[in-house]
């Protein structure tokens, strides 16, 4: 084979004592990115399973396809055009962002493993993604970048990388450009990005008092013809890659089906007490809510790690984002901060879990005296 | 009515390769080897020198931690050669057979009438005490403690894992006869379970606690079975004895001589006749599988849990299969973006799911690289047992003994973990994990 010939004859010059040998870690990226290495197995089992964290990774990044698709023709639709123009449109909205996100995060991300002599983590490949569909459209790039860079270095480099943060990278860049950059986030400012067009999202209706959902039907916010951020718009498309990430069992059912059964729950608490004037089932439709049960609330190293703790964890998210929905009419969106606390208390419902596993334990002890 | 406890979790590897049920007699070794690297936490000291004369059942050394237990020569002939490793640690003692076979005169009481005491010498002396394991921790049983039960799982669920009705064929006399004196051992029950619908003559044994198991791989390892029978909580002392190793005890009562013949499988994609042979223990490899090609691993052991052996070593005295699988050491192109269906998967990423009745062919490869801890709720999916995988490796990983004592050390050998280990895509060693968390309890304790 050619380029494993290649590859082999290169290989020494980044080995240790190699003239590039600092770059150590982005050739040995980039090679196990070629070809799946020949190490074999040293202790323990003798065989593997052929499932690895790339493969897991790209599963993930499979699943967004459907919604990144659906939001680029979204965002041309928007703006006026039709077919297949509205998509050219939209492709060429959301591609400087993609490449901001993912040059800006991966050139961390390798002098990270550089500096720490690691392997290069597969984690980002989907954070990347993520960055960009859940920024508003025509949110400038610098924004992105900066965002991304505080979500890599602070949200996950200062823990020791990845499996070891505390919070959703993504949601942190996110978090981070709402806050230090509001009046690009949010508010009306946000669509005057696009061509001239203006309006605001379904959400800034729900945020204030007495809201109608009128101008947005249910079916055009399943569908996903409703403004927002790119990855958000499609419920629909957002439940193409659900099917396809629990199928695949690389996200939990439990956390996704109990973060809509908590936003299904508190929203129809909501209405039948007045609050609010729509069904319970549009706030599972519109804003970032199944984006974020499907593709953030998911992220496994962040949620709850035990089953019991799942199921809590996802409830309390999807009854948290309705909660702030409703109830602070400064932030129309709740998802993602919703998402970010339950990361924090993730560890918490955990230690509960585990806990009830020592009880359990330590009462064979009392049996048996 | 027979007791049945059903596991759901778990899994059962096809391989390619299994043993036919035909008996093969291996020929005579050129040497066997007794090495206390087989053995946990045995500091070895010897008892004999390179020309020593020995019989079956000389000892030839024994463990400093505790001077009465004995390691025994399974054959006799001259000890022709002791095997040391870095810094002069004993890797083996390696005993060249005669034709003779002499057999060392060892007084065998009757375990229905003979004290206590009198059984334990016997199994001392014998080496054959070795053979019982004590947990928690996987150690040969300590002589001076009584355990509070006896368990013998009667089946192995591992992939290609040999079949002991098979096996144990004609050894049913040996196999009661050594269960009955286990009994004397502990003030407890005798606990022997057997797959259901593969019972054999175990369900006709008496003066035991009997019961079946069903479900997938590890629903044969000792330590599940253990742990939804009677738990281990911290203080308990249980011992496990091997069901081959308790027919040799039978026959040792039963003949009044020590004979350490057994029949292992040899199985795998790479072995040319996949079938059962008679061997003795600590039999030259080379005696059982002939000329192995390099590109070949020699496993004595399952796939799961063996050792690597080279092809000029012995199979490990534990042992009862040689698995032959090629080695993995290539190279695969963009491998983690290929549909890779000649690989199996659990995970639906691939596509294992649409053949479910598929034999893989597999090799040593990773499969990957090693990452930190990423998914969750996956390995708890393979330990049928109530404990939380990643919050104990992480509890020993920091070293902390509370936690691990605390999330269940007590209740698993590294053994039990194999499965999590296969699956995980994180590659993390879990055995070595688990290998490491046990010693570093048995130092502190």
């Amino acid at each position: 084979m050619g380029l494993r010939n290649f590859v082999d004859k290169i290989k020494p010059t980044f080995s240790k004592g190699g003239k590039l040998s600092f770059l150590h870690s982005t050739f040995e990226g980039f090679e196990t990115f070629l070809f799946v290495p020949n190490t074999t197995t040293k202790k323990g089992a003798h065989i593997r399973d052929c499932n690895d964290i790339k493969r897991v990774m790209i599963v993930v990044v499979l699943a967004l396809i459907p919604a990144l698709l659906f939001g680029m023709w979204n965002i041309g639709y928007f703006a006026g055009k039709t077919g297949l123009s509205a998509f050219w449109f939209g492709f060429l909205e959301v591609l400087p962002m993609i490449i901001v996100s993912y040059v800006v995060g991966l050139s961390i991300e390798f002098a990270f493993a550089q500096k720490r002599g690691h392997e290069i983590n597969e984690g980002f490949l989907v954070t990347g993604l993520l960055i960009p569909m859940i920024m508003p459209i025509g949110v400038p790039l610098w924004i992105v970048g900066l965002s991304t860079a505080f979500a890599v270095i602070i949200g996950k480099e200062v823990f020791g990388g990845t499996g070891m943060n505390v919070f959703n990278p993504a949601l942190l860049a996110r978090a981070f450009a709402f806050f230090a950059y509001t009046p690009h986030m949010s508010g009306e400012k946000v669509w005057y990005a696009v061509d001239g067009v203006s309006g605001a999202t379904a959400l800034d209706y729900m945020g204030q008092p007495g809201a109608t959902m009128e101008g947005f039907s249910a079916c055009d916010a399943f569908l996903g013809t409703i403004p927002g951020c790119v990855g958000e718009t499609s419920t629909l498309a957002i439940l193409l890659g659900a099917a396809l990430l629990l199928f695949t069992g690389v996200a939990s059912w439990r956390i996704m089906l109990s973060v809509f059964l908590g936003g299904l729950a508190f929203g129809y608490l909501f209405d039948i007490t007045g609050w609010t004037e729509y069904p319970a089932y549009y706030h599972l439709l519109v804003g970032g809510f199944a984006f974020g049960a499907v593709f953030m609330a998911t992220d496994p190293v962040t949620s709850a790690q035990t089953n019991t703790g799942k199921w809590i964890y996802g409830f309390m998210v999807g009854a948290l984002a309705v909660c702030v929905r409703v109830m602070n009419p400064a932030y129309p969106e709740g998802m993602m901060l919703a998402i970010l606390f339950m990361n924090a208390l993730a560890p918490l419902i955990d230690y509960f879990v585990v806990e009830r596993n020592v009880a359990r334990r330590k009462r064979l002890i009392k049996n048996v005296k | 009515m027979s007791k049945n406890i059903k596991l759901r979790k778990g899994l059962d590897i096809k391989l390619v390769g299994k043993a036919e049920a035909r008996l093969e007699v291996a020929p005579m070794a050129k040497s066997y080897a007794v090495s206390p690297l087989d053995y946990e936490n045995v500091t070895p000291k010897l008892l004999v020198k390179v020309g020593d004369k020995v019989e079956v059942g000389s000892a030839l050394f024994f463990d400093k931690n505790n001077p009465r237990i004995l390691f025994t020569s399974p054959v006799s002939g001259v000890v022709s050669a002791i095997n040391r490793g870095e810094k002069r640690k004993l890797l083996n003692v390696a005993v060249e057979p005669d034709q003779a076979q002499q057999v060392k005169e060892i007084k065998v009481v009757n375990p229905a009438k003979a004290e206590r005491s009198e059984i334990v010498e016997m199994l001392l002396e014998s080496g054959l005490w070795t053979r019982i394991v004590e947990r928690p921790y996987g150690i040969v049983a300590n002589p001076d403690a009584t355990p509070k039960a006896i368990f013998v799982s009667a089946f192995d669920s591992a992939p290609l894992a040999p079949d002991y009705n098979f096996v144990l064929k004609e050894e049913k006399a040996n196999v009661e006869a050594g269960l009955a004196l286990l009994a004397r051992l502990t003030n407890g029950k005798v606990h022997l379970s057997a797959r259901k619908g593969a019972e054999g003559y175990m369900e006709s044994i008496k003066g035991v606690e009997y019961r079946t198991f069903e479900g997938k791989h590890p629903v044969g390892n000792v330590g599940v079975q253990i742990h939804h029978i009677d738990r281990i909580a911290k203080g308990d002392i249980v011992w496990t004895v091997n069901i081959q190793d308790v027919a040799i005890m039978g026959r040792f009562v039963n003949t009044g001589k020590l004979d350490m013949s057994k029949i292992i499988a040899v199985a795998g994609s790479e072995a040319q006749k996949p079938c059962y042979k008679r061997i003795i223990s600590g039999a030259a490899v080379e005696s059982i599988v002939g000329k192995v090609s390099e590109s070949v691993r020699i496993i004595s052991g399952d796939v799961l849990t063996g050792v690597t052996t080279a092809a000029d070593g012995y199979i490990a005295a534990q042992a009862n299969m040689i698995t032959l699988i090629p080695e993995g050491n290539v190279y695969e192109l963009l491998g983690w973006a290929m549909p890779r269906t000649h690989r199996f998967s659990v995970s639906r990423a691939y596509f294992s799911w649409l053949s479910p009745g598929k034999e893989y062919k597999l090799d040593t490869n990773l499969n990957g690289g090693e990452r930190p801890f990423v998914v969750t709720g996956l390995y708890e999916e393979y330990l049928p047992m109530d404990i939380y995988v990643s919050y104990l490796l992480k509890a020993i990983l920091v070293k902390d003994l509370d936690k691990m004592e605390n999330l269940g050390l007590y209740e698993v050998l590294p053994e039990d973990l194999a499965l999590c280990e296969f699956v995980d895509p994180s590659k993390i060693e879990m055995q070595q994990i688990v290998r490491d968390g046990i010693n570093l309890m048995i130092k502190e304790s």
